[in-house]
């Protein structure tokens, strides 16, 4: 479900991106034409495939949960409810479900925290690949999609066994004396962003590869030609040019991580959560589907809170030089 | 404008009057390394004067491009020294250098208006936002674009961007213009336009102009003085007319206007006056240009409009075999060949009616004064 909200999002990037008004503005609308007619077979796959598991999930959220797991066909708003409140199991009275809003807290809060990692590495990174010489670009893209080629359960176990206490990071440290016991890194709020920003990056690099990609540099030169020095011209040039794909990069980065599953399980632990996890529980061990169903709608609709913003300043952006 | 006055003031004078703006010394400028190596400028001096509209003339690869990045500060010298009013700037970062540039293709900010396109040099020199304002408006009125101010740069016309690409370069005032192929992309007509505006604005801010072109016609119709550049060595410098008139060396005389090349020999020589004789047998007086040393046989060159066609074919220094007339409207070109096989072309102005009076393949006398001749170093 995740993935399909990702490329959505893809989809309408392309489409806003060509909605900038200029001189040969019928030309441009037959092309929007004929490409909407190319992705027609692309989205009718993908709006099957997404209503379809959509749709049960709306139902069961409305509907009770079964004593072993499973629904029962009787309508109950109890799904939704618990998605932030839980209910005394001694007087029935409602009250914020803590756990809840915290592990809510944590996704957001440290979706928010990797996409500005990715962004802090992934910017000088794209700006390095974009400068090389042409024909040395793609061998630098091609390392960027190295670790796509070791399944990522691996990759994150091989993080753990860099952070752990006795793991390589702090065995350096001890040895050295730089700290006198081990720093608790594993199964921190820290593990898991720094597990998010490895194997997210690249979705931030690739994006504002693009738009650099396509940044004449002798607008750079004309920069420092008027005075401005390396910093303001970064400020003032770069990144107002490579802001579409900073802006995607950062989408791209910001709605996996917020469903992320696999990285808060091996490297936060189970005090460390997050909506994923969460999610997850409820389909297994927490045998409640209904609230399964709503806190994954509840995912769906922050992630569409982020869509909004994006479309909303990608117009904004195109409307100033697109 | 303070600057630019204290600039002049401790500008140096030179002794042909005017101060220097920029002096090239010996400049050297090597790309790649091993194998790769390319002499971009080879040992190149220059000086451009205050004030002055400076031309640098030349094929493509010529390092002219070269020489102006450098003076930019985009590139640095691998050897020898660049001068800006008399301080060394080679090693220098661009935005410490008070030269702007106009580009090629213009390198508008794409993502500013025009107004923010011209104001952005002022708002990096840090001047007050009063000031700012004031000389934005002023460069609007200079290049006429005040209509336009806000809006986008993809949203004007080519020769508008090339108004803007100006304006946002002569807005800090510069002590020295920089200016690559400015015209380049501009169709004919524009292209006639924007020259006239160029020198009108030249004269109008006093600031030194460096142009580039590979066009000779732009070359000696705009500037002061015109540097001839070709494989990255610096062939002759002077006023248009210096260049047009006596090209010092073969190359300098085929890149500017249509030119025919006669061999002679060196008959005798007393300094640097000298007797030719042409292959036709014809006996000369011509002056030997610097650094000629009298001996063997030398390279004249003659411009089709200083030669005359005549039918006393005995009084000619030449005579040739008319082949082909070319009618061109204010005049028309004569091809003849020459008894030795060479071919020469005369271009006679059409004046009042239309005269032909030679016919084709009839033998006609060529006649040349003395002062049309040009004696090259080859």
């Amino acid at each position: 479900m995740v993935n399909t909200a990702a490329n959505s999002a893809e989809l309408s990037l392309g489409t806003t991106l060509q909605g900038g008004a200029s001189a040969e503005q019928t030309a441009r609308k037959q092309e929007v034409r004929r490409s909407i007619l190319l992705s027609t077979p692309a989205l009718i796959v993908l709006f099957c495939a997404a209503s379809g598991p959509l749709l049960i999930m709306a139902v069961y959220s409305f509907l009770s949960a079964g004593p072993y797991g499973g629904i029962v066909w009787k309508f109950s708003s109890d799904g939704w409810a618990s998605v932030v409140m839980q209910r005394d199991i001694f007087d029935d009275t409602l009250s914020i479900a803590d756990a809840h809003v915290t592990i809510l807290w944590r996704s957001v809060r440290l979706s928010l925290l990797t996409t500005f990692t990715c962004f802090v590495f992934g910017f000088p990174t794209a700006y390095f690949i974009a400068t090389r010489r042409p024909e040395r670009r793609n061998l630098w893209l091609f390392l960027i999609t190295i670790p796509f080629w070791t399944n990522l359960l691996i990759r994150t176990f091989a993080i753990m066994e860099l952070i752990r206490n006795q793991g390589v990071v702090n065995t350096f440290l001890t040895s050295f004396g730089f700290v006198e016991e081990p720093i608790q890194m594993l199964f921190t709020d820290f593990a898991v962003m720094v597990g998010m920003t490895y194997v997210y990056l690249p979705l931030m690099v690739l994006p504002i590869y693009a738009s650099m990609e396509r940044l004449d540099f002798r607008l750079v030169e004309a920069g420092y030609d008027l005075y401005a020095t390396r910093f303001k011209v970064l400020k003032r040039i770069i990144v107002p040019l490579a802001k579409p794909g900073i802006i995607a990069g950062s989408i791209l980065v910001f709605i996996p991580a917020l469903g992320a599953f696999v990285t808060p399980r091996i490297l936060g632990g189970g005090k460390h959560m997050m909506l994923g996890n969460l999610i997850g529980l409820q389909f297994g061990q927490g045998r409640n589907w209904p609230l399964g169903a709503a806190l994954s709608l509840t995912l769906l609709v922050l992630v569409m809170i982020a869509l909004l913003y994006y479309v909303r300043s990608a117009g904004k952006s195109g409307g100033s030089h697109g | 404008m303070d600057l630019a006055e204290s600039a002049r003031a401790s500008g140096v004078e030179t002794s042909a009057g005017g101060s220097v703006a920029i002096e090239a010394q010996n400049v050297t400028k090597i790309f790649g390394s091993g194998a790769d190596e390319v002499r971009a400028l080879d040992s190149v001096s220059v000086t451009i004067r205050e004030n002055e509209f400076f031309t640098l003339l030349g094929p493509s690869g010529c390092g002219k491009t070269t020489l102006l990045r450098l003076i930019a500060g985009f590139e640095h010298p691998t050897g020898g020294q660049i001068l800006l009013e008399g301080q060394s700037i080679g090693h220098l970062p661009p935005y410490e250098r008070r030269v702007n540039t106009v580009f090629q293709n213009y390198a508008l900010f794409p993502h500013m208006t025009v107004a923010e396109n011209i104001s952005f040099g002022l708002e990096m020199l840090g001047k007050p936002r009063s000031e700012i304002a004031a000389t934005v408006d002023d460069m609007l009125r200079l290049v006429k674009m005040e209509a336009l101010a806000a809006r986008r740069t993809d949203q004007i016309s080519g020769g508008q961007q090339q108004r803007v690409a100006l304006a946002r370069a002569l807005a800090p005032h510069p002590q020295v213009l920089l200016l690559d192929e400015p015209l380049s992309a501009l169709d004919y007509k524009l292209r006639k336009e924007m020259q006239i505006e160029l020198k009108r604005l030249q004269n109008e801010t006093g600031i030194t102009f460096v142009f580039v072109t590979h066009d000779q016609e732009e070359a000696l119709t705009m500037s002061d003085r015109v540097a001839v550049m070709n494989e990255g060595q610096v062939l002759q410098v002077g006023p248009p007319h210096e260049i047009y008139n006596h090209p010092g060396e073969r190359f300098v005389a085929d890149f500017i206007g249509d030119t025919n090349f006669l061999k002679a020999d060196v008959l005798s020589a007393n300094g640097q006056e000298a007797t030719l004789r042409l292959a036709s047998g014809a006996e000369i007086d011509a002056t030997l240009p610097e650094g000629l040393s009298a001996a063997g046989q030398v390279t004249i060159a003659v411009r089709p409009e200083r030669a005359v066609l005549c039918s006393d074919k005995n009084a000619a220094l030449l005579r040739g075999e008319l082949q082909n007339i070319v009618y061109f409207g204010t005049d028309t070109h004569y091809h003849l060949t020459l008894p030795d096989g060479e071919v020469f072309t005369a271009r006679v102005q059409n004046t009042r009616s239309r005269q032909a009076p030679y016919e084709l393949g009839a033998e006609v006398g060529i006649a040349i004064e003395p002062e049309a001749i040009q004696v090259l170093r080859d």
